[in-house]
């Protein structure tokens, strides 16, 4: 039984304990050489960039000033890597492929090949590879590399003291611009009694050192869903809640369903429209209360694991201070340019935009970098987001939906290639899921387009580039594709994109110019 | 890799021989009886199959409604039967507990979906559906499309169906914005669905804007098909929809043809044909037969919403197959455990006969018992083994592994109503006159064809 997580709601981001391990952690001695406390303002703490948070967008933008030349500071209290690195993709991606491989031997008679009679899953070896992984991956960020590529790191809370002031820790800061990267923090949910017994949320469960006989997770977000299935497939009885009718709520509806059959393949208890009131502790178990449509029902469980969602973490930093407007529930408030209220101050990542991925979070402080610095006019606005919910099969998606385009009065079509007509699919037995790639109707000119298949994920990174340069289905078409790919169902969509448009139909339907 | 379907044109449907006539005849009379068999004359209840014990759905008492002018016409009952039937119903209804308390039969001139067949109070725990009463109110307007005289009995009747309909409150049912909610429970309030997607809801709206009372709003209809998906697959393009009877269920009394919303404007396209090619993208699937289903092929198709075996888990076809019970399957993403859907086959004759009647004459020479059962049950499954086969082998043909125990009456009524479609169109001519249809297609968008010279008064 898990023994040693510390489970509670963090009210901060920078409030919340520390559950990394110590190599992650920075300390205080590893900070620039610091001036006493209340020290008038010092030439040597004034900086052209001061970036407060070394998650992906506060290392992309500290990296990509230093590499220009600019004097940069960087303020972490926690540790270096930001989430997804420490609690987030990183250790739940390493998880996964345990799981997958678990699932894999299981099917093993699917493809001819004996499954072992009994699959000894090590719970305790596989949390140890998930940290060695972590810890490699870490050397990268580490406070000497910093500050040898020339970013001055200090350690402590950042606190606004002005319109273009910052104390960490007793030491003012000045900047001529700053960058706010403070990431995010989990949401816990409101569930009378949780906090009594106990739960874990995605900051604290890679810290499990033994598999829990059960578990319930609650929400079907990507988080959920992932280590939903992650933990069916390692033994535990798993059970997943969700207040909506569907997993993944923003996915579009098939893709959505494909997970939720997949979940229920792997022996995941699926309660949709399900809202939990109350959880006690009894006998050392979690005694859980659940409301379906209006029917109520108990279950009881050794962990509760919460992943329903994340909050900007913008509180502690003194924003008013320095004129920085937020909400505790979308974050900081940025234009399009990612300017907050100030124009010194600028924010990217979690803690100002909608798509919490680390991918946006380092794009997005690219263009804060340049806006800030460098007078950039870039738009957020202008990125090509692709995202992947690593469930098995993967949920991958890009640009538009449907909904989306249509309620900008856009006329779409949907080119839609199942995986079971795909040769690679069908030869390594993995026909679940789709390619769905969405245009503007009579014309090929890609608007975004859903992927569920075993390597979504890496097949939606052609749609991404192809929406990125400009090129129309009907260029895609005309590209070789390595034969027999999965990838090839991309192809196979821009192939019937070319039929019909050949068939078909209207004098507009012209290709578009990239 | 199958990757185009070849769509023939939409008229190229030969002419019915007589022996596909008396087919269609004896399939359709047998569905028809199945309202005679279980209806409560009383108070005009059917049960939802025919299962003992089992309770009334409103919906199916929507589709007797809607059977009875077909008897009548084909001579399989009496006009004063009918109407003493469905004044039985009406009356029910009219009278009926309204106050929405979990032992009463309604709220808000919606129903619950499950009534007891004697006292016509709620069954079990269900919801008060709003599709359901759509069905229920389908068979309404019907009745009153159906009995025109000028007699005292039918003029009661038709007063009975303007104000059950007119006291349905469809503003009630859209609580969280333009989409309206699948159903409201007197325990829990509303359900957490909303209409998303295309679906049998069409007929609901077309409903729900018709009526001069509590209609649904404007941006309700825009609402719903914002969420429509026009797709090529297989080589076809048409407007989403993975089982066979959301293709079906709203034609069972509207007239699509030629008509069009503005989607379908932009589509150049219309609901009816659509249909047809649905059921084309069905047997493209059974062509396929990605899950390499026993029994699956061009002659052999058809997944629906409907009965399907329980069996625990099994290996076929190198692959880990689960078995779904009653479940809404669909192509091409499932659930597909190997259960067709006879009814749902028969049920996609008006759009397609050129495919429907080699899958009908192919599902009739299995041997089932009665000989109509394969194509009247619910489902049947050739993958799956549960028990006996329940039906001897014709020459050269498979025994069928497992088929649904009795009939149901949502899938009888849809024989009856969509064979009647295609043999003389009776339903879509009695709702073509019908106002509140009339006004709500108007109100949805929908214009041309044989709207096009009657605006609503």
């Amino acid at each position: 039984m898990r023994t040693a997580v510390q489970a509670q709601v963090p009210a901060a981001a920078k409030d919340r304990p520390s559950v990394a391990s110590p190599r992650n952690r920075v300390c205080s001695n590893q900070a620039t050489p610091n001036a006493e406390e209340g020290s008038a303002p010092d030439e040597r703490y004034r900086y052209d960039l001061l970036v407060i948070g070394a998650g992906p967008a506060g290392l992309a933008a500290a990296r990509g000033a230093a590499a220009a030349g600019v004097r940069v500071a960087l303020i972490e209290s926690h540790h270096i890597g930001g989430n997804s690195l420490h609690e987030g993709c990183i250790p739940s991606k390493t998880l996964l492929r345990s799981a997958q491989l678990i699932a894999e031997m299981r099917n093993a008679p699917n493809v001819g090949v004996g499954a072992p009679t009994e699959i000894d899953v090590d719970f305790a070896a596989v949390m140890t590879r998930m940290r060695r992984v972590r810890d490699r991956i870490l050397r990268v960020d580490s406070p000497a590399r910093l500050r040898a590529e020339g970013i001055e790191l200090h350690v402590g809370r950042a606190r606004f003291a002005g319109a273009d002031a910052v104390d960490v820790d007793g030491t003012r800061l000045r900047f001529r611009k700053a960058l706010i990267a403070s990431g995010s923090h989990p949401l816990v949910p409101d569930i009378e009694g949780l906090a009594a017994a106990g739960f874990m949320t995605n900051e604290t469960v890679f810290e499990l050192t033994r598999l829990p006989p059960s578990l319930l997770v609650i929400g079907g977000g990507p988080l959920g869903c992932e280590l939903a299935q992650a933990f069916a497939r390692f033994g535990s009885r798993t059970l997943i809640c969700h207040s909506e009718p569907l997993f993944l709520p923003k996915e579009e509806r098939d893709a959505a369903q494909a997970v939720s059959h997949a979940l229920a393949r792997d022996g995941v208890e699926i309660h949709l429209n399900c809202n939990i009131v109350a959880v006690h502790l009894e006998g050392g178990r979690k005694h859980v209360t659940m409301v379906t449509n209006g029917n109520v029902s108990t279950t009881v469980v050794d962990e509760i694991l919460t992943g329903i969602g994340r909050l900007p973490a913008v509180q502690g930093l003194d924003l008013d201070k320095a004129g920085v407007a937020y909400d505790v529930e979308t974050g900081i408030e940025v234009d399009d340019f990612l300017r907050t209220r100030n124009p010194r101050i600028f924010a990217a990542g979690d803690v100002c935009l909608g798509h919490r991925f680390t991918n946006t979070a380092e794009a997005s402080a690219g263009i804060a970098v340049r806006n800030a610095l460098f007078r950039g006019r870039q738009r957020v606005s202008a990125l090509t987001v692709p995202w992947c919910t690593y469930t098995d099969p993967q949920v991958a998606h890009v640009g538009l939906y449907v909904r989306q385009a249509r309620a900008q009065g856009i006329p779409v079509k949907t080119y839609t290639v199942p995986m079971h007509d795909v040769v690679r699919a069908i030869t390594d037995g993995e026909e679940e899921g789709f390619v769905k790639v969405h245009v503007r109707d009579g014309t090929d000119r890609i608007l975004g387009a859903t992927i569920v298949g075993r390597c979504a994920g890496e097949m939606i990174n052609n749609i991404s580039l192809a929406m990125v340069a400009g090129l129309g289905l009907r260029r895609l078409a005309r590209v070789i594709h390595a034969y027999p790919t999965q990838g090839e169902a991309v192809r196979q969509a821009a192939q019937a994109c070319v039929q019909s448009l050949a068939a078909g139909v209207p004098a507009t339907n012209k290709e578009e110019a990239p | 890799v199958r990757t185009t379907a070849v769509l023939p044109p939409a008229d190229a449907a030969e002419p019915l021989s007589p022996a596909d006539e008396a087919m269609l005849d004896s399939l359709q009379r047998a569905a028809f009886d199945y309202f005679v068999q279980h209806g409560n004359r009383i108070n005009g209840l059917v049960a939802d199959t025919s299962r003992p014990g089992s309770h009334s759905s409103i919906a199916v008492v929507g589709f007797a409604l809607s059977a009875w002018p077909v008897g009548v016409e084909r001579g399989w009952m009496t006009r004063a039967e009918a109407l003493q039937r469905s004044l039985a119903a009406l009356r029910f209804f009219r009278d009926s507990d309204q106050s929405g308390t979990p032992e009463s039969t309604g709220y808000k001139g919606f129903y619950f979906h499950f009534l007891h067949m004697d006292s016509g109070t709620r069954a079990w725990k269900c919801e008060v559906s709003m599709i359901d009463t759509s069905l229920l109110l389908a068979g309404m307007l019907t009745a009153a499309a159906f009995f025109s005289a000028a007699t005292a009995d039918e003029a009661e009747l038709r007063a009975l169906v303007d104000a059950l309909y007119q006291r349905v409150d469809w503003c009630w049912a859209q609580p969280q914005g333009a989409a309206v909610v699948h159903g409201w429970k007197p325990e829990s309030g509303f359900l957490n669905y909303g209409w998303e997607g295309y679906s049998e809801a069409l007929l609901l709206y077309a409903l729900g804007l018709g009526t001069p009372t509590h209609a649904l709003t404007d941006a309700s209809f825009p609402a719903w098909t914002g969420t429509y998906q026009w797709e090529n697959l297989y080589g076809i393009d048409f407007l989403y929809a993975g089982p066979l009877f959301i293709h079906q269920f709203s034609h069972a009394w509207i007239d699509f043809r030629g008509i069009r919303d503005r989607f379908m404007r932009e589509k150049r396209c219309d609901y009816f044909e659509n249909s047809r090619r649905a059921t084309y993208v069905q047997r493209e699937y059974a062509i396929r037969n990605p899950r390499s289903i026993t029994g699956y092929d061009e002659e052999s198709w058809g997944l629906s919403a409907g009965d399907g075996p329980s069996a625990p888990r099994q290996r076929i076809a190198g692959r880990r197959q689960s078995f779904y019970g009653y479940a809404a399957r669909g192509v091409p993403w499932g659930p597909d455990d190997g259960t067709i859907s006879g009814p749902s086959v028969l049920s996609s004759l008006a759009f397609a006969p050129e495919l429907v009647l080699p899958a009908l004459r192919r599902m009739l020479a299995r041997g089932a018992a009665p000989h109509d059962a394969v194509a009247r049950a619910s489902g049947y499954n050739d993958t799956v083994r549960v028990g006996a086969p329940v039906a001897v082998a014709a020459k050269g043909q498979r025994a069928v592994g497992w088929l649904s125990e009795g009939t149901f009456g949502l899938d009888q009524g849809m024989i009856v109503l969509m064979v009647e479609n295609f043999r003389s169109g009776l339903l879509w001519r009695l709702l073509r006159g019908s106002m509140p249809i009339r006004t709500g297609l108007h109100r949805a968008g929908f214009r041309g064809g044989w709207l096009a010279g009657l605006a609503p008064r």
